[in-house]
């Protein structure tokens, strides 16, 4: 028992990587406060643009973005763009290449799930926004999209909690955000703990988040909607 | 120039003659791949209607909280984390497990937890009446659950166990950081080894073509669910 305490929750170890994981905390906060915004936009102008417009023609092509997208793995994504792009002489530097990559396949899921959002709201709030004198862009900002928002909320959570778990694909490039510290700190010191340490941090982390959609879920099943 | 920088290009990304010597290797990990992805589906399928079944029976509560406990750890941990530490800390004591293995159980696992959520939903969505009917018919509970409960709570929760499994099949991708070669891992190698991008392009085709189809079975899954 006492082995298994030294090797996966030592204590001096802990104390040791600490700040290295913490300063890897704030790089994974960093990226995850660039990526999941920027999401978020890329994904909303998708969505506006497949409910607001008259063409079947871009309608097609807005599924066709997002369903592309929604098939590759985000590692391949990842990869793909930073190992590939430097054959074509282009040097991307590691965050711009995770955050174009990510950027390109998060906006095809935010898109989906405010579309579902939107297409939710029934017609009659629009005409009735527009009949009291309101444009159609007053009418989306006041009307239709406050209350989408809140009825995919728990999705729209849910998918950046994703986004915050996948910000430990960045170690794979090399940047030393939480997951590749606790590596690195791994394989200098000749112990597990970093590891441990790094898991722990995301859970206290995401928990609070994963239990409030859970909580919100529920409270909605029981509300019948 | 046009004409020239667009040969260049497919010369560059899709080089024939680099596919035909690379596509032996990336086609042996598409086996593979499709091979762990449909064990992990029918591994995490088992397992995570297993727990909401439990979770439905049992009287206790520490073990209900035990379950919710499992679920939330793994829904909030990055994969990439977990199969990190599942085959880095696990030699310390002496315990070692392949990159296959690792990746296999850890994958099936945190398939299992969100099914169990996918599948607890489903089942709290039907009206209590429904368990209720069966067990005054004469079934045993199991036989509620077996004929009347989980055949529902399966069919209503579809469309997400769908996307869970998409979503699970592709994080084999992840067993490529571990030095399992699927896909992803054996293209990187070839891309590495002919100093070209080319597998990697192949790769994400394969993806492309392996998962597509998925996506548009789980679009139509949704539509026929916001029908009815």
């Amino acid at each position: 028992m006492q082995e298994i305490l030294d090797t996966f929750f030592n204590p001096a170890v802990a104390v040791q990587v600490l700040p290295m994981l913490l300063s890897g905390l704030w790089m994974t906060v960093k990226l995850a406060a660039l990526i999941i915004p920027l999401g978020l936009l890329g994904g909303l102008a998708l969505a506006l643009a497949h409910t607001q417009t008259r063409s079947r023609k871009v309608r097609i092509a807005i599924n066709l973005y997002v369903d592309f997208f929604r098939s590759f793995p985000q590692l391949v994504l990842v990869i793909f763009v930073s190992f590939a792009t430097p054959f074509i002489g282009i040097e991307l530097s590691p965050v711009v290449a995770l955050a174009i990559s990510f950027m390109l396949s998060t906006s095809a899921y935010y898109c989906e799930i405010l579309r579902a959002g939107i297409t939710a709201i029934p017609a009659g709030q629009t005409e009735a926004a527009r009949s009291t004198g309101m444009s159609a862009t007053q009418t989306l900002r006041h009307v239709v999209l406050p209350q989408a928002f809140r009825n995919v909320l728990p999705d729209l959570l849910g998918n950046s909690i994703e986004i915050f778990k996948g910000t430990s694909l960045a170690s794979v490039l090399g940047m030393s955000e939480l997951l590749y510290s606790a590596q690195s700190a791994q394989s200098v010191l000749f112990n597990p703990t970093p590891l441990v340490l790094a898991a722990a941090i995301y859970l206290a982390l995401l928990w609070p988040a994963v239990r409030f959609i859970s909580a919100l879920e529920s409270s909605r099943r029981a509300q019948g909607g | 120039m046009s004409q020239a920088a667009d040969s260049g290009l497919i010369h560059t990304f899709f080089n024939a003659d680099i596919v035909r010597q690379t596509s032996p290797m990336v086609m042996e990990a598409v086996g593979q791949t499709i091979a762990i992805g449909v064990l992990v589906i029918v591994a995490g399928i088992l397992l995570g209607t297993a727990l909401a079944t439990w979770r439905f029976h049992t009287q206790s509560r520490v073990l209900r909280a035990l379950i919710v406990g499992y679920v939330d750890v793994l829904r909030a941990m990055p994969p990439l984390v977990i199969l990190i530490l599942v085959y880095f800390a696990l030699p310390y004591v002496n315990i070692s497990i392949g990159s296959v293995l690792a990746t296999f159980l850890c994958l099936s696992v945190i398939l299992s937890a969100f099914i169990e959520e996918c599948v607890w939903s489903g089942i709290m969505t039907l009206p209590k009446g429904q368990m209720e009917a069966a067990r005054s018919t004469g079934m045993s509970w199991w036989q509620s659950m077996r004929h009347v409960i989980l055949p529902q709570a399966l069919r209503l929760s579809l469309p997400q166990i769908t996307n869970r499994c998409i979503a699970a099949i592709k994080n084999t991708a992840l067993g490529s950081v571990i030095g399992f070669a699927e896909i992803l891992g054996s293209a990187q190698a070839a891309s590495s080894d002919y100093a070209n991008p080319t597998p990697l392009t192949l790769c994400a085709i394969l993806y492309i073509g392996l998962i597509y189809p998925l996506v548009l079975a789980s679009r139509y899954l949704e539509h026929r669910a916001g029908i009815r």
